[in-house]
């Protein structure tokens, strides 16, 4: 494997534009939490010609519901969910300027065109790594939806969050690449 | 004729819902340090190497491995000699996941209903019961988070005998490649077959609950783990999905007689955390 690329958010476009999939990143920077229920109301709030909680222009949207934090804690395990759950909601927040997701798992193929056309890419952490992940997060703030618990959305301040490129947006799949160089005939 | 006190049950539960979301059996990480070993892919071993990582990190922080600690499955084996007492047993286990998703800064993810609201509960209740009455004094409880991930790519179905042991086989690649990522492999793929539906889920359950490394006692079902193994690793789905020969830990079957129309099969995923344990009181 090729060493990993060390980036810092926002993410420009010619940082976007030098990733492939199966690179190695490490991430710092501020990150966005979402899953199900946030992009559901980012979502309906685009639909009600409302504005949303937080400018995605060039940022980075990470999938994830934290365990409750422990006294004296920054946050508590917080790995990343599946993807696939939000990517009826995604392509509308490509088509504004988000630039990253990092989560688990394949994505659609709408989602995967939406990071071809908009130039963003799709990052993988290591599902159930959720204390490793935890120890790279240095300082959480809320943003918005308080009231979703777990699923409200917070802007997480990360240092060398390790990630695998999934999605480039010249549209290879680390997965499909991956699947392919290993499947054998039993 | 024994007493025990339901007190006891609701401390033990208490305390095995944050042990196994925290904890690694021995076992479990030589297992996986194995894997990670063995595995060709380079990404396959970076993942290996985070999940082994990640398991280490958990345990000197006491936090759990994983954000998503699971609904807590509760297998009770009662002796038919044992009295129990101070209160039910049911709400006695339900306490107990109670106490301990909030002491363990565990995540409460259940809500009180499937379709509608889904309201969360705010304290992982209720946990899924099933009790077997067993002969004897005894009292054991087998204890497990099982994270969505890997539930949500179960399935169940029910073969025809014509299918037989390819349909078998065939249902169980299907199964595992429609997973593919989302699962979180390594995973360990529970098949029960026989019985009647919703036996064989229980059945595939059961058979996630088994302790590393061991094989099911008929030497013909222990052959087809084994084979179903090798079949599941050809696909080359690969830890966390990124590549590689170790998409799966184990297979492991459980069957029961059945009806000479069918062979009921359900496919029981669980994820690479393995998260349960038995104790006997």
């Amino acid at each position: 494997m090729t060493d990993a690329h060390r980036l810092t958010t926002p993410l420009t476009d010619d940082a976007v534009r030098a990733l492939r999939a199966g690179d190695r990143v490490l991430l710092s920077g501020h990150v966005y939490t979402a899953r199900d229920a946030a992009h559901k109301r980012m979502i309906a709030a685009l639909d009600a010609g409302g504005v949303l909680p937080f400018d995605v222009r060039g940022q980075v949207i990470y999938y994830v519901g934290p365990s409750p934090t422990k006294p004296g804690d920054v946050i508590g395990s917080a790995g990343p969910t599946t993807a696939g759950r939000v990517d009826d909601y995604t392509v509308p927040l490509l088509a504004r300027g988000l630039k990253g997701m990092i989560g688990k798992g394949t994505r659609s193929a709408a989602v995967r065109a939406g990071m071809v056309e908009y130039g963003a890419v799709y990052l993988v952490a290591v599902g159930g790594a959720a204390a490793l992940i935890a120890d790279r997060i240095k300082r959480v703030e809320l943003i918005a939806y308080e009231d979703l618990g777990t699923e409200a959305i917070r802007r997480l301040e990360v240092e060398d969050f390790p990630l695998l490129v999934a999605n480039d947006i010249s549209g290879n799949d680390v997965y499909e690449q991956g699947k392919a160089a290993y499947k054998r005939t039993p | 004729m024994r007493t025990i006190d339901v007190a006891e049950i609701r401390d033990a539960v208490r305390r095995a819902v944050q042990t196994i979301n925290i904890h690694t059996p021995e076992p479990v990480m030589i297992q996986l340090e194995s894997i990670l070993q063995l595995e060709p892919s380079p990404a396959g071993r970076q993942a290996m190497q985070d999940i082994v990582d990640n398991r280490r990190i958990a345990s000197a922080r006491q936090m759990p491995m994983c954000q998503d600690t699971g609904m807590a499955i509760i297998f009770v084996e009662l002796g038919q000699d044992v009295h129990l007492v101070g209160g039910g047993l049911h709400d006695a286990l339900t306490e107990g996941v109670r106490l301990g998703y909030e002491e363990g800064y565990l995540r409460k993810s259940i809500v009180a209903e499937p379709l509608f609201e889904r309201v969360n509960t705010k304290d992982n209740t209720p946990p899924v019961i099933h009790v077997d009455l067993v002969p004897g004094e005894g009292l054991a409880l087998t204890v497990a988070a099982k994270g969505f991930g890997a539930e949500n790519m179960s399935w169940a179905r029910v073969l025809t005998p014509a299918e037989g042991i390819e349909g078998v086989k065939r249902e169980v690649v299907r199964c595992v490649e429609a997973a593919g990522s989302n699962a979180c492999p390594p995973i360990t793929v529970g098949v029960g077959v026989g019985g009647t539906l919703e036996m064989a889920t229980l059945l595939a359950k059961k058979s996630l609950m088994r302790e590393v490394g061991v094989r099911h006692p008929d030497p013909r079902y222990a052959a087809l783990e084994l084979e179903l193994l090798d079949l599941v690793n050809a696909t080359g789905i690969g830890p966390q999905g990124y590549g590689g020969v170790n998409t799966a830990a184990d297979v492991r079957i459980e069957y029961y007689p059945t009806h000479i129309a069918g062979i009921p099969l359900a496919i029981n995923l669980d994820c690479h955390l393995q998260r349960h344990t038995r104790i006997e009181l």
